[in-house]
């Protein structure tokens, strides 16, 4: 090795602060969580009571796992913003399907996931092989997909899912015990640990540079500390719902795709610079395809999921600000609308951040119409944020 | 240099034609490259040089003619299909992407993966050797490209095309935005690939490099083969027929595909 390595990425203070400075790091969006948090409990203590942190979380899944489409959509360059049309229709084929048809509440969802299959399919087939730009096919999308839940949906425009069933009591009522969520507690945290743990020993065995033993031991503990704060705050009240360890679940999973394995290299390569990626050798086509498929796919998990909330589909669902909802989360979150920078994790931090907003604010009494003006504020300011970076770095 | 004592060409570019929109970029062109061979392009501004390049790198399908590979037809529909064939180039434009660090952006399509997850250890230990062996200068590996200086992404560059070892490297304007040391690694690295049995072509408009390291030089003059020399021929004779000063010899179609 002829040149000093420099140390590894995160390693240090001053590599911090360069990730902060280049835009790929989510400590900004955390700490603007925890401003909100502490401005929102010191208004109205109510805030931060743990009942109420607990509806914050019931809240924020099911329009996360739509925002955490978007990030995906996002991350190659593209967009979707037909995301809320796609949940109401989904929602609308849950319902009718198990309530109209009687089929078993399972194959209903089967059925809603499908269509979001088909819907992304055929929007990967429009931007690869036509060459449309998304947001014209997307907007086209949005009202065509609202007219479908409305046909679905038929004459009554609303109809109600039995409360008896499995999926709404483990929608609405369905919590992880307690000893179950301090064992999920630990096993991720070993998980995690031993992850580390190998890295580290691969790297000093291939002669790289290594995170250092109080690094590893110091992320390790940070993790523990914030689980453990999570489960025994939520515990204190109902604790943590079944949808949102799916959409915890799914964060991580998507994560994981990402950042270690081909695709997500490729979802990266392809949001970065299309034209370098396919001089790579970089399957673009078969990268927007699948992102796109995917954005759909989780748009319609979002809205099985409000419909399990809701304990009903109506022409509602999915409709007014539900698209705007999970694409601001997405760039609040920290995932770039220029493409190739973003992370997984954006789509909770972005989600949390608007949904403690208008929870904080409905707390207070404010009006709807203030809900609306200072999200609309937030997520200016993130897309100022989003183009100073990529500003910063075109120099 | 009796003509029958020559192996048989490795790559071989038959009459192949290619337009963008009313602009003629390669008309009716010939070329073939060897193993252990060096073969340079030159060409003015605007000759087809980058062209041609694209052609053989597979970023620029023909619309008339063929590629060969060992003497069969071969269909370069994807810089992929290229490489899967021991095709690599690097582009002039270089083809990077910005925001991937430099393991990411050498391995970008071919990963090394270890299960289903990427291989990252053994990609850094790759990447430094390479880097190394390239004499290059880069800081980190774990930076992201944007960050690097023009000579060190064009090492990069060259770097990438070289991993697994393909059988015909295309180098287009590789010292386009080098210093004068690395311009000397960059022709040292080309001197070793034809050593290693390598061909290469070498798309280049300073004649000057040329001379140092071409077996032959083709001149190509408004998309066409417009004369051929051998490795040591004078600058003056190639300016000549880059500008067109003279006319195409005779042997010219015959050399090209020699």
């Amino acid at each position: 090795m002829t040149t000093a390595p420099a140390g590894l990425p995160g390693a240090g203070l001053p590599a911090v602060w360069q990730r902060v400075r280049g835009g790929s790091s989510l400590l900004p969006i955390v700490a603007a969580l925890v401003g909100i948090w502490l401005v929102l409990g010191a208004v109205d203590p109510a805030f931060l009571a743990p009942e109420n942190l607990v509806n914050l979380t019931l809240q924020s899944a099911p329009v996360g796992v739509i925002a955490l489409g978007v990030v995906l959509v996002l991350l190659v360059g593209q967009i979707d913003l037909s995301v809320g049309s796609l949940s109401g229709v989904a929602a609308a084929v849950v319902a009718v399907g198990s309530v109209t048809l009687g089929w078993p509440v399972a194959l209903a969802i089967l059925a809603a996931l499908v269509c979001g299959v088909v819907v992304g399919l055929g929007y990967g087939v429009l931007s690869t092989r036509l060459g449309l730009p998304s947001f014209v096919f997307t907007l086209a999308g949005l009202l065509f997909l609202a007219g479908v839940q409305l046909r679905v949906l038929g004459p009554l425009g609303s109809i109600n899912l039995p409360f008896e069933s499995w999926f709404v009591r483990s929608v609405q009522q369905g919590f992880l015990p307690t000893p179950v969520a301090w064992g999920l507690v630990v096993a991720i945290v070993a998980a995690y640990a031993a992850v580390q743990v190998t890295a580290r020993a691969r790297r000093r065995r291939a002669d790289l540079p290594a995170a250092g033993v109080g690094q590893v031991v110091l992320r390790t503990a940070g993790l523990a500390a914030v689980l453990s704060v999570v489960v025994a705050y939520l515990g204190a009240a109902r604790g943590i719902g079944y949808s949102v360890v799916l959409f915890a679940g799914l964060v991580v999973v998507a994560d994981v795709l990402l950042r270690r394995t081909r695709w997500g290299r490729s979802v990266r390569a392809v949001g970065g610079d299309r034209r370098a990626a396919m001089l790579a050798g970089v399957p673009v086509r078969r990268t927007v395809v699948l992102c796109f498929v995917a954005c759909s796919t989780l748009a319609a998990l979002g809205g099985v999921l409000a419909a399990g909330r809701l304990g009903a589909a109506n022409q509602g669902t999915g409709g007014a600000d539900t698209y705007l909802v999970a694409i601001a989360a997405a760039v609040i979150g920290g995932t770039s609308l220029f493409g190739g920078r973003g992370s997984a994790w954006s789509a909770v931090l972005g989600v949390l951040v608007i949904q403690s907003i208008a929870n904080g604010l409905t707390l207070m009494n404010v009006d709807q119409a203030a809900r609306y003006m200072v999200t609309g504020a937030v997520l200016l300011l993130a897309i100022i944020i989003d183009m100073l970076v990529r500003k910063r770095r075109e120099v | 240099m009796s003509e029958p004592l020559l192996p048989a060409p490795l790559l071989s570019v038959r009459g192949v034609s290619k337009r963008f929109g009313g602009v003629r970029a390669l008309v009716d062109v010939d070329v073939d490259v060897r193993e252990h061979e060096v073969l340079a392009v030159v060409g003015d501004n605007g000759a087809g040089k980058s062209t041609l390049a694209g052609v053989l790198a597979g970023a620029h399908r023909p619309d008339a003619g063929e590629v060969l590979l060992d003497g069969r037809p071969v269909v370069l529909d994807s810089p992929a299909a290229a490489r899967a064939l021991g095709i690599a180039a690097v582009f002039q434009e270089l083809a990077l992407v910005d925001d991937l660090d430099v393991v990411e952006n050498l391995f970008l399509g071919h990963e090394t993966l270890r299960g289903p997850l990427l291989d990252e250890v053994a990609m850094e230990r790759e990447a430094w050797r390479l880097l190394d062996q390239l004499a290059a200068s880069v800081p980190s590996v774990r930076d992201p490209v944007r960050t690097l200086s023009g000579g060190q992404r064009q090492v990069v560059a060259v770097a990438r095309a070289l991993l697994g070892s393909p059988r015909v490297v295309v180098l287009d304007e590789p010292t386009a935005s080098l210093g004068v040391r690395q311009t000397a690694e960059v022709l040292n690295l080309i001197l070793r690939l034809r050593e290693r049995g390598h061909a290469v072509v070498l798309v280049s408009h300073q004649a000057g490099d040329l001379q140092a390291v071409a077996d032959r030089i083709v001149v190509l003059r408004l998309g066409r083969v417009h004369d051929v020399f051998d490795g040591d021929a004078s600058y003056e004779d190639l300016l000549a027929a880059m500008t067109g000063a003279v006319r195409p010899s005779a042997r010219t179609s015959r050399e090209a595909r020699r």
